[in-house]
């Protein structure tokens, strides 16, 4: 882990690792990801944590050859866009030979190759 | 309100420089920028410089005044930084100290280092213009983005990665006789399909290359150019600028890029044109599935049709609105601090009738260009009109 503390992202990927993963929702009902004071999209200042659901749907995907040095060792990796509802999440899909758009995935907290940090990981649901 | 003219332009090679500085690459392109423009350096009262990785690839912030120096300036100088489109950003702000009376008079240009990086440096230094938490921890990179962006479209609208091959090739063909450019070299539909995968589906050749270099021009105004005899044929007579979410994951549509349709909205009614009236285009194809984003978003072609564009010859040198005559990021390069301002340097000789690509548009009178940064959460267009 680094020494570097994110309030608001650390603790949100934690609830994530612990599968109590959630989105901030404004009074408008508009969906974002922490840490934030304000509702992206309209400025709402109102913002409660929401449960994500289990699972959410692949929108799109890319398997990635050419990695930055801090994946290097994880390459090739695929990684996903998938819609949670409130928010749509960024993360590498693990455990799907042929993905297809709409399949259904749950979101978790798992290792990675190159360095100790955590990763956000879709896997099917 | 004054107009403003391009009085003079500066270009260095693009390519790979990895021993040049970034300051040696502006005061090459700025030296051109003025000398072409017939200027004394006293007349200019500002410089506006585009700058992205500078801290990066060479331990240097600060750049605004450093830059003045290297290009014999002394005025007030500010570095402008919007991802790849950080020129075009400083471009746009130099317009409209001009129209309002702040200058009569601007240096204006971008330089960026980067080969010295190396691929994987260069690749890790680019994906700052990403989201860091939500998206570089996941592993996206720039490539990865455009990939995710590309397999979105297939999914929504079709086309497949021949259609994207086509636009490669169009703008290497472009590219042949363009001294400027990184590679002056054709290649095929075959070589771009069978190039090694980046990010699928997205290959080798479906990606800019990474580029060293520097590119500046001296903007004046009306009344400046006339007083001084300036020769000045080509005015910016429009500019816009959207911005979007900045992740790609927090936007509407993965496969538009809405930023660049309020960019070009208010470009267009500032220069009192529609994308109708647009005969020639320098777009941001930092990946080919960009160049099909920009067309559609541009108002070009209708969503879902951009990518066919080019596989259709509608886009090519003698196509209906030929995009990318330089050869476009794409076969051009992307030194990404100097795209914005090289993508006007370009078009103006373009239209004024100078460039080795001319002759595909010899009546050509108004042309766009359309300069983005990340994944288009920030877009400027202008606008550029032959004025004799």
């Amino acid at each position: 882990m680094s020494e570097q503390h994110d309030e608001g992202y650390d603790e949100w990927i934690d609830a994530i690792d612990r599968g109590e993963g959630y989105a901030l929702e404004c009074s408008n009902g508009h969906g974002s990801l922490p840490p934030r004071r304000l509702c992206p999209e309209c400025g709402d200042a109102d913002l409660e944590k929401r449960a994500l659901p289990d699972s959410g749907t692949l929108d799109t995907y890319t398997t990635i050859h050419v990695a930055t040095p801090a994946f290097t060792e994880d390459a090739p990796y695929t990684v996903a866009i998938a819609d949670f509802g409130l928010a749509r999440l960024t993360g590498q899909l693990r455990g799907v030979e042929d993905p297809e758009v709409g399949m259904r995935l749950a979101v978790g907290v798992e290792e990675r190759k190159t360095e100790d940090e955590p990763l956000l990981v879709f896997r099917p649901a | 309100m004054t107009g403003v003219r391009i009085a003079g332009t500066g270009h260095t090679h693009f390519g790979q420089f990895p021993e040049r500085t970034g300051r040696d690459l502006f005061a090459e392109a700025s030296a051109g920028a003025i000398e072409g423009a017939g200027v004394e350096r006293e007349d200019i009262e500002a410089l506006f410089y585009g700058n992205f990785m500078g801290e990066l690839a060479e331990d240097q912030g600060h750049q605004g005044p450093l830059m003045a120096e290297m290009a014999g300036v002394r005025a007030p100088a500010t570095r402008f930084e919007s991802a790849c489109a950080s020129s075009g950003v400083a471009v746009r702000e130099a317009v409209k100290n001009i129209r309002n009376g702040e200058a009569d008079a601007i240096l204006v240009g971008g330089a960026e280092r980067m080969t010295n990086l190396g691929t994987a440096g260069a690749t890790k230094a680019l994906s700052i213009a990403a989201d860091e938490l939500f998206e570089i921890r996941a592993g996206m990179n720039f490539p990865g983005a455009y990939a995710l962006m590309a397999q979105a479209y297939f999914s929504e609208y079709g086309g497949d990665r021949e259609d994207l091959a086509h636009i490669a090739v169009k703008n290497h063909e472009n590219a042949l006789e363009n001294e400027s450019a990184q590679y002056q070299r054709a290649i095929t539909v075959e070589d771009v399909l069978e190039a090694p995968p980046v990010a699928e589906p997205l290959g080798l050749y479906d990606a800019c290359p990474i580029t060293d270099g520097a590119s500046a021009m001296v903007l004046v105004s009306d009344d400046f150019a006339e007083r001084e005899g300036i020769d000045a044929p080509v005015s910016i007579t429009g500019t816009g600028q959207g911005s979007d979410r900045m992740a790609l994951a927090d936007r509407e549509y993965l496969a538009r890029t809405p930023a660049a349709t309020a960019a070009a909205e208010e470009a267009y009614a500032d220069a009192g044109i529609g994308s109708d009236d647009i005969e020639v285009a320098e777009v941001h194809d930092c990946f080919t599935i960009a160049e099909v984003l920009a067309i559609e978003s541009l108002g070009f072609f209708e969503p879902g049709e951009g990518i066919g564009a080019a596989r259709a010859g509608e886009t090519t040198r003698d196509g209906s609105i030929p995009i990318n005559l330089s050869g476009g990021l794409k076969a051009k390069g992307h030194p990404v601090g100097a795209t914005g301002t090289s993508q006007i340097v370009e078009l103006a000789s373009v239209l004024s009738g100078e460039h080795v690509n001319s002759d595909a548009v010899p009546d050509a009178r108004i042309g766009l260009t359309h300069n983005a940064g990340g994944t288009v959460a920030s877009t400027t267009v202008h606008i550029l009109e032959v004025r004799s």
